[in-house]
């Protein structure tokens, strides 16, 4: 035999390895035998999906599209990607695809007409400040020592109580266009938001802004929470979640999100 | 010997004893049979475990009743520093709608605009307008702060009202005593601040009264430009828990000085009209 036999001799059995682990999970349960197809935005936009081109897994959703893909024991080539429009995904009926990824919120009302996964993404809490803060380091050090605020129903106020601990009472206002005013009129230097939030606050709303840190998402943080977006009653779901899990544990999910949502956007974490 | 004399009362006053007597009795039963009725009433009613349960939750009133008193502090601070600005100013305002000089009348223009715009406007949009428009002209710290700013729009709001009342105060002393003072030769400032403000200010005293305590409860719309104060930490609160517990507290504490502010000013309110009868 010679050596390029072995070597693919090998690839085929890893192969078929990998094909009987996806049959073990998701066969028969996927659209198209064999294949496993993801939809996603028409446009997909950064940094979910990168140049509206999934294919090249490149993007935050691009990327853990593989990753759950390969944990099932697709090849990247049995990757198909359709699109579909938000709206239309979260319809009741007959879908064209085995899970959708557009950044869908689970929520109590969609539930109940479609199937979601375990969330792949939640939106960590991350801090804006206003033109004359745009210096301050991502160290908990230096946020002390800004005058914040937020909007005093959500669970910002209690981030910014228990993980910054400023030096001043923070403001608190009833929503985001008062917090905005407040940056504004420079009564405050910065304000808490989850990220996707902060990320449109300072992009469209508030000019000189800014979101200099992201904190390390965590639960209790009640934010929005990303999820893979099935037909209702889809047999596949346990296979996405068991995969999903996986992923999340080998640290695989935390890389991509590192790489995306905090290198690529330029929200670094706070020390 | 008949009863009453015994008791040392004429035949009426023992009368008119009785009557009261039985009138308190039936008051005494209409008010038990009342509170009865609501206290074994509303429980039945089907939604009441879950009312109960979230605005009159124990647990959450007694972990949130102390921070909602913290929080108080700052109610009564920006109160404390917004009356006597209040009353200062809407003296001032209420002297100049009443200038009498030709040469002062731009004043007069002045105090009856003053009032009509600050009376005519809602409280929060001053509030708002001022709050966030005046800082956002760019002005350094601290003098761009919320409490600063905020106080100010109360006392424009709350000394056009309180002008008014003065005025009114200034108009119910009878004109005979400004001639009569006058012409023992006191001049119109010494007329103004000897003859008519002492009467003027003790006459509307109660009707004050009411503006202080419309005034403290108003303090609490300083929270929509950002100062956590009472109004604001029980809505912190109420999101935190998913649970309305926090404003009865709010309200309790409100209540606390309200109420015997209220009573107070009804106690003026009756001496005054005893006094003039």
């Amino acid at each position: 035999m010679s050596k390029k036999m072995i070597v693919s001799a090998v690839a085929l059995a890893l192969l078929a390895t990998n094909a009987f682990a996806g049959g073990h999970c998701a066969s028969g349960k996927t659209l198209e035998k064999g294949k496993f197809t993801i939809a996603t935005g028409n446009p997909a936009y950064f940094p979910w999906v990168m140049d509206d081109a999934p294919e090249s897994g490149q993007g935050f959703e691009a990327a853990v599209g593989y990753a759950v893909a390969k944990e099932m024991g697709f090849a990247k080539e049995d990757v198909v990607w359709v699109r579909s429009s938000f709206d239309e995904a979260i319809q009741p009926g007959v879908k064209n695809f085995d899970v959708n990824m557009q950044q869908y919120s689970i929520t109590d009302e969609r539930d109940q007409v479609v199937d979601f996964s375990v969330p792949y993404y939640t939106a960590p809490m991350a801090v804006l400040v206003g033109a004359s803060a745009t210096g301050t380091a991502a160290t908990i050090e230096a946020l002390k020592n800004l005058k914040w605020g937020a909007v005093g129903s959500t669970t910002a106020v209690q981030k910014i109580a228990n993980s910054v601990k400023p030096n001043n009472a923070p403001l608190l206002y009833a929503d985001n266009a008062d917090v905005n005013a407040a940056i504004t009129a420079n009564q405050i230097d910065a304000a808490m938001f989850d990220l996707p939030t902060a990320l449109f606050l300072s992009a469209v709303m508030i000019e000189g802004s800014k979101v200099i840190g992201q904190f390390p998402s965590s639960e209790s943080d009640d934010a929005d929470q990303f999820g893979m977006l099935m037909e209702e009653g889809n047999p596949l779901k346990s296979c996405v979640d068991t995969a999903l899990n996986s992923i999340t544990k080998s640290g695989i999910l935390a890389s991509i999100e590192a790489q995306w949502l905090q290198d690529t956007t330029g929200v670094p974490l706070i020390k | 010997m008949p009863k009453y004399k015994a008791a040392g009362m004429t035949r009426r006053e023992l009368y008119e004893h009785q009557q009261r007597r039985r009138s308190l009795i039936i008051a005494g039963i209409s008010t038990i049979c009342v509170v009865v009725t609501i206290i074994f009433l509303v429980p039945l009613a089907p939604g009441w475990e879950k009312v109960q349960k979230s605005f009159f939750n124990g647990a959450v009133l007694t972990k949130t009743f102390p921070k909602l008193l913290d929080a108080f502090r700052v109610n009564i601070m920006i109160f404390a520093w917004s009356a006597p600005a209040i009353a200062i100013l809407g003296l001032m305002i209420a002297l100049a709608r009443d200038a009498k000089s030709p040469a002062l009348f731009p004043l007069r223009i002045f105090g009856a605009a003053f009032t009509d715009i600050f009376r005519g406007v809602p409280v929060i949009l001053t509030v708002y307008l001022i709050g966030f428009g005046i800082p956002g002209l760019g002005l350094p710290r601290p003098w761009n702060s919320p409490f600063i700013w905020g106080s100010l729009a109360l006392i424009l709001t709350y000394s056009a009202y309180v002008a008014e009342i003065f005025r009114a105060g200034i108009d119910s002393v009878h004109p005979s005593q400004r001639s009569a003072a006058l012409s023992l030769g006191l001049s119109e400032r010494q007329v103004m601040k000897d003859v008519i403000l002492p009467q003027a200010i003790r006459n509307v005293v109660p009707s004050q009264m009411n503006m202080l305590i419309a005034l403290q409860k108003d303090v609490s719309l300083l929270s929509f430009i950002g100062p956590v104060e009472i109004f604001r930490q029980a809505g912190v609160y109420k999101s935190l828990f998913a649970n309305f517990t926090p404003y009865v507290g709010a309200a309790i504490i409100f209540l606390i000085v309200t109420i015997p502010a209220t009573r107070y000013a009804d106690y003026l309110m009756a001496r005054q009209m005893r006094e003039r009868r």
